[in-house]
Order: structure tokens, then C-alpha cells, then sequence
């Protein structure tokens, strides 16, 4: 393992036991996620993303071979705070403030009053949303409610950022504006991103690498580097090159189908 | 405001529908107490009166309906009746007096909110417990269940000796008896708003590697709040009940269900139906107390969208 290697699976293999037998959701997955990477993982559902984020979080432990994350286990990882995690819901909760929300890792992780005011701040004004600290979640639009979700798996400044299908539930116009933002926000702060879709332009145009994984059992069938330059703007994904990447993926969600 | 006239149609239907009711219920001690007056009454003797329904010894003397509404004792009051007792022992009566609605009112009232905060203390802890631990998950709710399947009519009186034959008198036993009812819908709103966050709340505390003790402050607690007033509002209603149930079989001399049972024994259904309605009134004011706690509370905590 290299030491730029911050997340590194190897022959990863994850059996659930349930009511209908064994359902192999992870089979010999082998990926390195170099830092300042933005990694997605595609494909359809059943194909093992989520829980492959949810292994490299700690929230679901491996049957079988290794994970490392900043060179831990994912759960030491987890207990040292070394990573943000955004919920495919903003999963806000109703009686905080937006900058309450934010706040609560700080405060659960001990940070003094002055540094949460200070961190909450500064991580409002990361995503856009200086000025609504006060205001309650209800008051937010869907979007503005995932951005302070966002904000808060920034506040504790973890190298990494676990994404969850964070923009599934949103509207297209939303969901561009707020891609946009992501590479912004990722160009700013260098963090590695693993970002979970089912979306083959959100893929193509938010990562360096494309990860497309197939079902039954969930695995990967091809790991694609981006050569899209690292800026931007949203209508690149006219460009030659990122027709090209999307068809490339859509082919490989198209090989891992085969068996349907 | 919009609510006022669908609640007065409601309580005007009931009234008027006690109002005609009372003619058919009272007319055969009005007729004998016609005849003892000297006033002609059809038929003449109590024997073939008895032959008679309600109904129509009514249309047999229609002069008699009048004196329906007026009878010392009758078997049921007209509302006009109940409203001037009621005024007579609560308003006009000084509130230390043995003849005083207030008076028994206190007594029973203070019996509901010791009971109220001992069954909701007890309700919470055991909800925590349930919530927390797999072993009380596991044994505690089948015999809070239980617990409710016994009539409290024939647990009040068994407690009430109990705790007397070691001294304990007075308020505590029957507080016993209110906690016992009310407990149970604080257990229940309790273990279910404590497990009201779902599995994504539960796994992004898990990600900031939160303690169960965080878990419980920052999410649980805050989360079961609506639930818990929800329980309030039946547990206050259930202690009431069960202070009044309390104070029925045990010759108590003070409280509402003193009241009911004396004007039940005497012959006084008047005092007995006032002190039913002084109950009712104290039930809806409490449990009105407790919703506007919670509009409050849910308001000021951001969950209630203004």
C-alpha cells in the first residue's frame, strides 16, 4: 500500500445472512482511493455501493478480506473521526437551528463554545448558507436542507467526505447547482470524496475516478480514470471527452447486466 | 373560533336530549309525589301506575311535566338543577367547608398530582430502562401490561388496606392508586418516542462515534417529546380516574368520589351528579393545561411550524 493511498480495499468480501439464505453484497473488491481523489460508485441498485461506503465508514463489518482507512481499520477510523458522512436524506433535526445542526458533532466530539461558533461559521458560508444559522430546517428548501447536511459533515474537518446518494432525492436544476458547488467546495478544501450515484452524468462530471460496480454478488467491473480537467463549468458535459467517459460507463453498467 | 359552532350544535344536541329525557326518568316519582299533594293523577293507584312506561305515564299527565324539573330526589336531575348545585357548593360555600365542591376538589385533586408525578417518574425511568437494556426490554413490558389487565375496582380497596395496615393513610394510597394508572401510557408514548429516530439518525451518530449517553440527550429525549405529551395528556386523565376510584370503596370522607358515594347512600343524586361534573371540568382543565404546555414547548423547540 502506497502511503498516498488513504482508503485501500483488497479482495473485500461481504455475505449478509438472512430470513432467504446468504446474499453476497460485496465480492472481491479490490480499490485504492488515493488522497484528494473523488471517487463515485455507480451502478444498479443491489450492486453493493452503499454498503461498500458503509464498510469504509465502520457501519458494516467485512466477512472477508482487508480495508484500511487513513492505515486503520474503518472502525478505528470511525472512532478517530476520520471521515464526514452525508445521508441521502439531510436527516436534520427539527427542534436545532441550521447552525445547531452543524453544531451537534462539535459538540458531541468536545469542541470549546468559541470554535463551534467559529467552525459553524465558516462551514455555513462554505456551502452558501451564511445567514440561515437561525433559522429551523422546515423553514430550508430540500436543496438548501442538503447543503447544511453537508456543512455539517464538514464542520469536524475529516480528511474525508462519504457521500450517500446525497443529491437522490432532489430535483435535476437543484442537483446541477449543487454539483457544481461539490467540485467548488472539494476544489477548496482537498478532500478525498467518495460519492455514491445512480446518475451516469453526475458520475462523470463530479469524479477523477469512476468506480461501476454490478449486482448479484456486488462487485466491480471497471474502474475508470477521468481526464476531464479539474475545472469545470457545467457545460463540459457536452465536450467530446465526457460523452466518451459516459458511454464508457454506460457499457459497463450495460456488461455487469447481463445475467438480469 | 371556526370550532365553536360545531362544539356548541354537539353540546346543545346532548342538552336538549337530557332536557327530554328527564319528563320519562322522573315521571312516576313526580306523579306520586303529585298525589300526595292532592293533585288528580292517571291512573289513581301506584300499582297500575307501575304498569306504565315512563313514556307513557308522560302522555297520561301532560299537566305533570312541569313538576318533572323539580323533584328534591329525582332520579335524573335536569341540567338547570345540576348547574345550581354545582354554583351552590363551588361558588357560594366558603372552600374550607365540608360542604364545599372546592374543598373535595383539592382533596382529590391533590391525590392526581402526587399519583401523576409518581407514575410519570416511574413511566420514564422504566422507558429508559426498556429502551437502553435488552434484558428489560424483554421482561418489563409483558408485566406493565399485565398490570393494566387488572380492574383497578378491585386492586384500589386491597391497596388501600394494605398501606393502612402499615400506617400509611390518607393522600399517599390513593396517590399509589393514581400512579398506577398512569404509568402505563407514559411507558408506552415513552418507549415508542425514544425509538422514534430511525436507523440514518441512529448510523450518523454512530459516524461522530457518539456515546449512548449523547445518543439519549442530543436525539432520543428531544424525539420523544411529542410523544410524551401525547402520554401526559392520558396519564393526567387516568390519575384523576384513579384518586376518584381511590376514594370510593374506603368510606373516605373528602374528595369527589366521596361526594358520589354520599349522594349515592343518601339519596342525593344531585350531589352525586355535581360532583361528576365537578370531575369532568377538572379533567378537561387539566388535560387542557397539559396541550397548551406542549404547543408551547413544541413551538419554542422549532417543531411545531409556527
Amino acid at each position: 500500500m502506497s502511503a498516498e493511498n488513504v482508503i485501500s480495499a483488497q479482495g473485500l468480501n461481504l455475505t449478509f445472512q438472512t430470513n432467504d439464505g446468504s446474499v453476497h453484497a460485496l465480492k472481491d473488491v479490490d480499490l485504492d482511493i488515493r488522497k484528494g481523489d473523488f471517487v463515485s460508485f455507480i451502478g444498479p441498485s443491489g450492486c453493493g455501493k452503499t454498503t461498500f461506503l458503509r464498510c469504509i465508514a465502520g457501519l458494516e463489518t467485512p466477512t472477508g478480506g482487508t480495508l484500511s482507512v487513513n492505515g486503520m481499520t474503518p472502525d478505528e477510523a470511525r472512532r478517530a473521526r476520520a471521515y464526514g458522512y452525508v445521508f441521502q436524506a439531510a436527516g436534520l433535526y427539527p427542534w436545532r437551528t441550521i447552525g445547531g445542526n452543524v453544531k451537534l458533532p462539535l459538540e458531541i466530539m468536545g469542541f470549546s463554545k468559541a470554535e463551534q461558533a467559529e467552525r459553524v461559521a465558516r462551514v455555513l458560508s462554505l456551502v452558501d448558507l451564511a445567514g440561515f444559522e437561525k433559522k429551523f430546517p422546515w423553514q430550508l428548501s430540500g436543496g438548501m436542507q442538503q447543503r447544511a447536511s453537508i456543512a455539517r459533515a464538514l464542520a469536524f474537518d475529516a480528511d474525508i467526505l462519504l457521500m450517500d446518494e446525497p443529491f437522490g432525492a432532489l430535483d435535476e436544476i437543484v442537483r446541477d447547482h449543487l454539483n457544481e458547488q461539490l467540485l467548488q467546495l472539494w476544489a477548496r478544501t482537498e478532500k478525498t470524496i467518495g460519492f455514491v450515484t445512480h446518475s451516469i452524468p453526475e458520475a462523470v462530471y463530479l469524479s477523477t475516478r469512476i468506480v461501476v460496480m454490478s449486482p448479484r454478488p456486488g462487485r466491480i467491473t471497471d474502474v475508470i480514470d477521468s481526464p476531464l480537467p479539474k475545472e469545470r463549468p457545467l457545460d463540459i458535459r457536452e465536450s467530446k471527452e465526457f460523452i466518451e467517459i459516459a458511454h464508457r460507463v454506460r457499457e459497463g453498467l450495460r456488461a455487469g447486466h447481463v445475467d438480469d | 373560533m371556526k370550532s365553536l359552532v360545531p362544539i356548541l350544535t354537539i353540546v346543545g344536541a346532548i342538552l336538549l336530549i337530557w332536557v327530554l329525557a328527564v319528563v320519562p326518568m322522573n315521571m312516576h316519582l313526580t306523579a306520586d309525589q303529585a298525589q300526595r299533594d292532592g293533585l288528580a293523577v292517571s291512573p289513581e293507584t301506584p300499582a297500575e301506575r307501575q304498569g306504565y312506561s315512563g313514556l307513557g305515564l308522560s302522555i297520561a299527565n301532560p299537566a305533570l311535566v312541569g313538576l318533572t324539573y323539580t323533584l328534591d330526589r329525582p332520579r335524573l336531575p335536569s341540567p338547570h338543577q345540576v348547574a345550581g348545585e354545582m354554583w351552590e357548593t363551588i361558588a357560594l360555600r366558603n372552600i374550607t367547608s365540608r360542604q364545599s365542591l372546592v374543598y373535595h376538589g383539592w382533596v382529590t385533586l391533590s391525590a392526581t398530582l402526587l399519583g401523576f408525578a409518581i407514575g410519570t417518574t416511574l413511566g420514564i425511568l422504566l422507558a429508559v430502562g426498556i429502551v437502553h437494556n435488552r434484558a428489560m426490554d424483554m421482561s418489563v413490558m409483558p408485566w406493565a401490561i399485565a398490570s393494566q389487565t387488572i380492574p383497578i375496582l378491585a386492586l384500589a380497596p386491597m391497596i388501600i388496606v394494605m398501606m393502612g395496615s402499615i400506617g400509611i393513610q390518607g393522600l399517599l394510597p390513593k396517590a399509589v392508586i393514581s400512579a398506577y394508572l398512569s404509568f402505563f401510557p407514559v411507558v408506552v408514548g415513552m418507549v415508542k418516542g425514544l425509538r422514534s429516530p430511525d436507523a440514518m439518525q441512529m448510523d450518523l451518530l454512530r459516524t461522530y462515534y457518539a456515546s449512548s449517553a449523547q445518543a439519549f440527550w442530543k436525539l432520543r429525549l428531544p424525539a420523544s417529546l411529542p410523544y410524551l405529551f401525547a402520554s401526559f395528556k392520558i396519564g393526567i386523565s387516568a390519575a384523576l380516574v384513579g384518586a376518584i376510584v381511590a376514594e370510593l370503596p374506603t368510606g373516605a370522607r373528602a374528595g369527589f368520589g366521596a361526594r358520589m358515594l354520599v349522594g349515592d347512600q343518601y339519596g342525593q343524586p344531585l350531589v352525586t351528579w355535581a360532583a361528576l361534573f365537578a370531575a369532568a371540568i377538572t379533567a378537561a382543565v387539566l388535560v387542557g393545561l397539559f396541550a397548551a404546555m406542549e404547543r408551547l414547548t413544541l413551538r419554542r423547540m422549532g417543531m411545531a411550524q409556527a
